[in-house]
């Protein structure tokens, strides 16, 4: 029988903090200006600088740590990982090797009905690179440091992990802590959050671990995926081979769909760190924790059964919505203007979700008023429009944020209640299409829906469906 | 002396140091190290037990900044700095990520 294996993952999450400024420099943090424009002395490592730290860095990274069960590092402090590389103008990166600011701590996941303790074994505060872009023109390559010294916490999980699926929800789940804390917008492909596999294999059963690989270069969670199937199947492979995983670290290629070993930094792991002489020790004191955690604001979970008992919402819609915590934002927005939260659910269940899959969008993208879903509901509440308009108001309202009123004005879309004019076009409807009539007469209740349509297009979609079907009723009969 | 620096050792903090030692600055350098590992088997003479490690100079803490944005456009300062400069940007040899 061939053998059968287990996968065993370790994640290493880095997520940019949601800061105006630089971890340790008043520069803006601003995603996308032109190159080296945010920079000074002190993010680009000149002699002499001295670093000061932003105070929120550690208010959001104890705020994840305390909402990931961690316990906080009352006492911490900064040290320094020496390496050389063109993105790093220091020669050292600032980081927390010996008292990171959280340790030990756990997120619970949920993988089909199976729940599962993911343990984190550490969070520490640090400082992000500059980027590197080669220049095919001239074969070299260009530096910006606009994000040298970006706040960065990097989150270290125990290998407790087993498969992707239960990676994705890892994944997800900090996601989630962490956007609805507003410390991170958390956009993988922007790189606001970037994971880290540490994987190896072992024979089912035994219970010492394989080498493991450290496989970098993973930005989004499909990429995530295919990376932990490939490289699960390439030490497998090797071991039916009868030869031995080395430890390396691999570049994930997404479009190979495959992974190559990274040329080692010469004696790279050797980072010689030591206690970063240039900032001094941070006391987090009990009542500084305390004021953080009063600050939490309502996390996934709880805002997902809120959703349920306050306002009678469905277990799946809940989940989506609560799912984005934009669109959590917004649902509440707009219930709260049109008191309505079935109705808000189900446009951005329905509409909404339709919407951004076909312009290939994320929730995070909705950039529509919440007011103005509020007032397309009481459109349709009152009568004023009927739901074939309203779909077509609420695209407007989701590509172009319009305001519903008015525009239901200027177009003239408001439904004729006019009982008088929608007699008329009755009877010139009735008196242009005698077939259907006599049809109808004849005892063919589908002949009225065909009137019913041609009255909906005379009164160019104004009319109530209703209220056309029942007088056309009463005028046959 | 107790400590001995070997010729490996000093090769490996070469390159670690990205310095490229000649032979004279290498026995110099060896004999440098020699001694503060000499100077600190003295420190561990002493019984340090119970003592937390000191993780700073100064008898201070919490010395922050508040999250404003306090500097403006520093590209052309810091690009004075650049040996080879292309455009807006740094220029170094070609680094694979």
């Amino acid at each position: 029988m061939a053998k059968q294996y287990e996968t065993v993952i370790g994640l290493e999450v880095h997520v940019e903090l949601a800061t105006k400024t630089k971890i340790f420099c008043g520069c803006s943090t601003a995603f996308g200006g032109a190159p080296n424009t945010h920079t000074c002395p002190v993010c680009t490592g000149m002699p002499g600088s001295l670093p000061v730290l932003n105070k929120q860095v550690v208010e959001y990274a104890a705020a994840i740590g305390l909402a990931t069960n961690c316990e906080i590092t009352q006492v911490c402090k900064f040290d320094r990982k020496n390496y050389f590389y063109p993105d790093n103008p220091q020669n050292y990166q600032i980081s927390q090797l010996y008292l990171p600011i959280a340790r030990n701590g756990y997120v619970e996941i949920e993988v089909g009905s199976t729940k599962k303790k993911i343990r984190i074994h550490e969070m520490h505060m640090e400082e992000d690179a500059g980027k590197l872009v080669h220049d095919e023109w001239d074969d070299t390559s260009l530096v910006d440091f606009n994000r040298s010294g970006v706040p960065l916490v990097e989150i270290v999980s125990e290998p407790d992990m087993r498969s992707a699926d239960e990676v994705m929800a890892y994944l997800e789940k900090l996601r989630l802590i962490i956007q609805y804390l507003g410390a991170s917008d958390c956009k993988l492909q922007e790189g606001s959050m970037r994971a880290d596999v540490n994987l190896s294999v072992r024979e089912v059963g035994s219970d010492k671990f394989g080498t493991r690989t450290e496989m970098k270069n993973l930005n989004s969670f499909k990429a995530i995926a295919r990376a932990i199937d490939g490289e699960r199947q390439r030490q497998i492979d090797l071991l039916e081979a009868g030869r031995a995983v080395v430890q390396e670290t691999r570049r994930w290629d997404d479009n190979k769909e495959s992974s190559h070993a990274m040329r080692s930094k010469e004696d790279a792991q050797d980072y010689r760190y030591f206690p970063e002489p240039d900032l001094v020790p941070i006391v987090i004191s009990d009542e500084w924790i305390a004021e953080i955690k009063a600050r939490q604001p309502e996390l996934r979970t709880e805002k997902l059964e809120r959703y349920k008992k306050e306002f009678d919402i469905p277990q799946y819609d809940a989940e989506i919505i609560t799912s984005s915590k934009h669109m959590a934002d917004i649902f509440e927005a707009a219930t709260a203007v049109c008191g309505k939260p079935k109705k808000v659910a189900n446009w951005l269940m329905v509409e909404t979700l339709r919407l951004l899959k076909e312009r290939g969008q994320e929730p995070e993208d909705i950039c529509f008023a919440p007011e103005n879903l509020a007032k397309l509901i009481a459109l349709t509440e009152a009568g004023t429009i009927n739901s074939s308009v309203a779909k077509e108001v609420f695209e407007k309202i989701f590509d172009e944020n319009i305001d519903p009123d008015k525009y239901v004005e200027e177009k003239g879309l408001k439904i004729e209640n006019d009982e008088g004019a929608l007699e008329q076009v009755l009877a010139k409807v009735i008196a242009e299409n005698p077939q259907a009539v006599a049809d109808y007469k004849g005892g063919k209740e589908k002949a009225l829906g065909a009137l019913v349509g041609q009255t909906m297009k005379a009164m160019k979609g104004k009319a109530n469906p209703g209220l056309v079907n029942q007088k056309l009723r009463e005028m046959l009969s | 002396m107790a400590n001995i620096i070997s010729d490996e050792t000093i090769e490996y903090v070469g390159i670690l140091a990205k310095l490229e030692l000649s032979q004279e600055e290498k026995e110099a350098a060896k004999s440098d190290m020699e001694r503060m590992l000499d100077y600190i088997d003295t420190l561990n003479e002493l019984d340090t037990a119970g003592v937390e490690p000191m993780s700073h100079v100064f008898p201070v803490h919490n010395v922050f900044r508040e999250d404003v944005v306090t500097n403006g456009d520093g590209s052309e300062e810091t690009l004075k700095n650049a040996p080879l400069r292309k455009e807006q940007s740094f220029k170094v040899p070609k680094t694979i990520g």
